[in-house]
């Protein structure tokens, strides 16, 4: 997709729209839209094939502040339009930004079936476990028993977990990162645009005003205690080199280093779907580290590539359509 | 016995079977024979929702309607002269229909004591003498007769018993005088890969044209002429495929690559099966996870230069409301095709229904028009799917194309138009930012059509974004000033007004003036029509008008129906154009509304009309 193209390198500046940016202060959405303007340069694409999809919601607000083709949809719709934007010009680059209740409450169904189909689109999902612009309700992704205005009695719904949501669908890329840590964010990014098919990025983002410090753990002094950063092919360890994690059995356990050697952990194989489903179950769970990285990342045809190549095949088996030969065409009778 | 031959004008007849005993194929065959011979048609599918209701079953009954003349028709007949029941409860179900004195052909080999009871019949109609007074019934052993036809060519009984319809199609060829070659040769083109099948259908057409050419029985056949149509090449096409052609005829004639996005749904999936079936064509199919993603992803495409198109049913435009709004909202060129049934809910899904006109006008949140236009004829459902296209195209907005079932399955002789005669379409693609601007403006209109340039990704320096949010006109920024959402607001009503422009005059069927106007829209014009022609036959002073474009109305209507004393508007649905009539131009307008999932009755209409002029 890297195709260099003569055209004057851009910068981030080129990235940025003349719109003034209206998220509140502090908030994680700042440090994303800032890495993404960051990073597009990078690519070495026009900016003119960049397009960038949202629904509705704080994150979906995002496109207005991108100096490139955009649309701002309805809740919940931004998958399904974006598919038909890259289906109707596959040259493009096209982006999705979607949040928690956007993708997974109002825009579920889109989000199983975008994925299946491995559609060629980069889906950044905003995952802040709340629903900001409606002032502070529990989203499909807060945990049980959150207190909202909503649920002041806490909320009794179950989470759903995001990366797991992705794998069952058949996604083909499904990574995690925090809003918070840069650079990883921004490899990310460029893993997404580098995938061939759908990529699907979690992103764990704060909201200050209605979910502060949800991310707290994976984000303060101790975040390297509770994090794990996945790498293809490498050993699994974190706390600064301190701990690892070992399958017993199916079971995945966190041990110390200094009574495993590296040869003794699990090593992260991203193209491996069974690991892939056990590394996602880790999601807020009471052991284990959070992983952050490439949780998986498989080739196989797009969606948008098939349906170009079945009108290629079916021009080459009977040629171009004669629109005034199918107007003829069956029982006619002339008339004198 | 000697056999005579009389000549008539038209014939109504009508197939019922089991679903299963291929009456829609009949009915089909039927009709394209009486196409070839050159009568005027006009037919009516009527088939239940469900696949395959047990056999023998009132609610798993199948019919086809066929109206054939030679003169000039526009409806598939109010009532059937002949009734071929393949099994009791056909009869049971289709006799009310039947005109007195009419004519039945039974399969009396279905005539069992089950499917007597099955379908409601205490005792054998057929042998009760119930039906000998006021119809001719012919009995006929079809099982028995096929059985025989077939002897020797060592097929399963339960395949031999299959060609029945075949059997009951040959005895209705030998009655209308038909040519049996155009159905041969179907067959063999059906079944060319079973060809002993093509073969045991070819001897049951053959068996039951013959019996009616041998049986003592039988002693009238009936000639029904050609029909003098205008001259051309004609085909036999039905609405759901003239809609489809009319699509890919805009899309060749403006350049585009055709995008379709849609949910299957009865009984506009006929028109997602034509579109898959058109790759050579470079027409893109999406079969959506849900009908929201089906309108949204053309919204996607349309966005990014295709032509966009999304046909679906009421139920499904009631899911497509919110994302329509989009489309208006974000001036996109878009095409959306109500299939309308019966409703409300799931309501009638495979009957034809008139009652989405008001969906269509004000079935969205905020002040959201869209122009609308109503097909009227099975083979206008292409004229109009292509000034639709071309509406939304010049314009930037979304228009919603009604048709309705009965236009969707009805068929009718379709002279076929040249490409070159048909309308250019203009596009408001642009590839480079229009003198004098420093910036884009995404929101900048065309004086003469409040279109806006349609900038598609891709374009440099034309990088825009658009969305769901209010528009700063001009520019296309979110805005949320007072002055500037009063202004848009009536700059998009504005815009469908504008519309008016591609309005053709009004054709007025009979008299410029008069004691009656009745004016249809979509699938009740062919009623309309024929009602009309039958009062002025009587004398009366009525003429009939049919409106396409609804939204808005052409300018000439409010002179036209000044001039008649009384306006009289039938619909298949409460009353919903004659809201809207009554509205516009404060006119006492009086309605004809029948809801039963078929088409009006012209006969009926008639009766109305005659209340009314005393």
């Amino acid at each position: 997709m890297t195709e260099k193209i003569e055209f004057a390198p851009l910068t981030k500046k080129d990235f940025v729209s003349d719109q003034a940016v209206r998220w509140c202060p502090g908030c994680g959405d700042y440090a994303i839209l800032a890495q993404t303007q960051k990073n597009m340069p990078t690519f070495g694409r026009k900016k003119e094939d960049f397009v960038f999809v949202s629904g509705i919601g704080c994150s979906s607000r995002f496109p207005y502040y991108m100096n490139t083709y955009g649309f701002h949809s309805i809740h919940g719709r931004a998958l399904p339009i974006a598919s038909g934007v890259k289906l109707a010009n596959p040259d493009l680059s096209v982006w999705v930004v979607t949040g928690d209740g956007d993708a997974l409450s109002i825009g579920g169904n889109h989000f199983l079936h975008t994925l299946r189909r491995n559609m060629d689109l980069n889906i950044l999902l905003f995952n802040n476990r709340i629903y900001g612009l409606t002032k502070g309700q529990y989203s499909p992704t807060s945990e049980v028993g959150k207190i909202t205005k909503a649920s002041p009695f806490g909320s009794l719904d179950y989470p759903l977990n995001p990366p797991a949501v992705a794998l069952g669908s058949q996604a083909t890329f499904v990574a995690r990162t925090i809003d918070r840590w840069q650079s990883h964010l921004a490899s990310m990014m460029e893993r997404a645009y580098h995938h061939s098919g759908g990529s699907f990025i979690e992103v764990y983002q704060n909201c200050l005003i209605f979910n502060d410090n949800a991310f707290e753990s994976y984000t303060g002094a101790d975040k390297l205690e509770n994090v794990i950063e996945l790498k293809h092919g490498e050993p699994m360890v974190f706390a600064k080199g301190t701990k690892g994690i070992k399958l017993d059995g199916f079971t995945p356990k966190v041990v110390s280093m200094d009574e495993f050697s590296l040869d003794d952990l699990l090593v992260h194989d991203e193209t491996n779907l069974d690991l892939a489903n056990i590394i996602s179950n880790w999601t807020s769970h009471p052991i284990l580290p959070e992983p952050i990285g490439v949780i998986y990342a498989i080739n196989k045809p797009t969606y948008n590539e098939q349906v170009d190549k079945q009108i290629e095949t079916t021009i080459d088996n009977l040629g171009p359509g004669d629109l005034e030969k199918l107007l003829n065409s069956g029982d006619t009778w002339v008339v004198e | 016995m000697p056999k005579t031959t009389k000549t008539l004008d038209l014939a109504v007849i009508r197939f019922a079977g089991d679903s299963g005993d291929g009456m829609q194929l009949t009915g089909g065959r039927f009709t394209d024979t009486a196409a070839v011979v050159g009568n005027d048609i006009s037919t009516l599918p009527d088939y239940p929702a469900e696949i395959r209701a047990p056999a023998g079953s009132l609610a798993g009954v199948s019919a086809f309607q066929i109206q054939f003349s030679s003169k000039e028709i526009h409806t598939p007949g109010d009532t059937p002269g002949v009734l071929v029941a393949m099994n009791p409860a056909a009869l049971k179900v289709h006799l009310p229909e039947l005109i007195r004195g009419g004519t039945i052909i039974v399969n009396a080999d279905a005539f069992s004591k089950k499917n007597l009871t099955f379908a409601g019949f205490e005792t054998n109609p057929l042998e009760d003498g119930s039906l000998d007074d006021e119809y001719i019934v012919y009995s006929v052993e079809m099982n028995k007769m096929v059985t025989h036809a077939c002897k020797g060519m060592d097929l399963p009984a339960k395949i031999v018993l299959r060609t029945r319809n075949l059997f009951a199609l040959g005895i209705l060829y030998w009655m209308y005088d038909r040519p049996l070659e155009p159905t041969e040769n179907w067959l063999e083109t059906k079944f060319a890969k079973k060809p002993e099948i093509a073969e045991a259908n070819k001897r049951a057409l053959n068996a039951g044209y013959n019996y009616g050419n041998t049986a003592e029985i039988f002693t009238t056949r009936y000639k029904i002429e050609k029909a003098t149509l205008p001259s051309g090449t004609y085909r036999n096409i039905n609405g759901n495929y003239a809609t489809a052609l009319g699509v890919l005829a805009a899309a060749e004639k403006a350049n585009l690559n055709v995008f379709y996005g849609g949910y299957p749904i009865t009984p506009a999936s006929d028109i997602l099966h034509a579109m898959s079936s058109w790759k050579q064509f470079g027409v893109k199919t999406f079969q959506a996870e849900d009908e929201i993603a089906g309108i949204a992803s053309t919204i996607g495409a349309a966005f990014a230069g295709n032509f966009a198109v999304t046909a679906t049913s009421g139920p499904g435009v009631a899911l497509k409301s919110e994302a329509l709004g989009l489309a208006i909202i974000t001036e996109l060129p878009l095409l959306i095709i109500n299939v309308q049934r019966g409703g409300p809910s799931t309501g009638l899904p495979t009957k034809t229904e008139q009652s989405d006109l008001l969906q269509a006008m004000y079935g969205r949140n905020g002040e959201a028009p869209m122009p609308i236009i109503a097909a009227a004829t099975p083979g206008d459902c292409f004229f109009a799917a292509y000034e639709a296209a071309r509406v939304a195209l010049k314009y930037m907005t979304p228009v919603f194309l009604l048709t309705d079932g009965y236009l969707a399955n009805g068929s009718e002789p379709w002279k076929i138009p040249s490409l070159d005669k048909l309308p250019d379409i203009e596009t408001n693609l642009i590839d480079a930012l229009p003198d004098g601007e420093e910036s884009f403006l995404s929101y900048q209109r065309d004086a003469e059509t409040f279109g806006r340039p349609w900038a598609i990704p891709g374009v440099a320096g034309l990088e825009h974004r658009i969305g769901g949010l209010e528009k700063k006109d001009g520019p296309g920024n979110v805005c949320y000033e007072p002055d500037n959402h009063h202004q848009m607001t009536v700059i998009r009503q504005e815009k469908v007004n504008k519309v008016v422009q591609e309005i053709a005059p009004t054709r007025i069927i009979g008299e410029t003036s008069g004691d009656l106007l009745i004016l249809s829209w979509g699938g009740a014009s062919g009623t309309a029509r024929s009602a009309t022609e039958q009062l002025q036959e009587e004398g009366f002073a009525v003429s009939h008008v049919n409106v396409r474009w609804i939204n808005p109305l052409p300018s000439d209507l409010k002179d036209i129906l000044k001039q008649f004393k009384k306006v009289l508007i039938p619909e298949i649905n409460n009353g919903q154009l004659i809201k809207i009539i009554r509205a516009e131009y404060l006119i006492d307008a009086v309605g004809y509304n029948v809801v039963r999932g078929k088409p009006l009755r012209a006969s009926l209409l008639v009766e109305k009309a005659k209340e009314w002029l005393g």
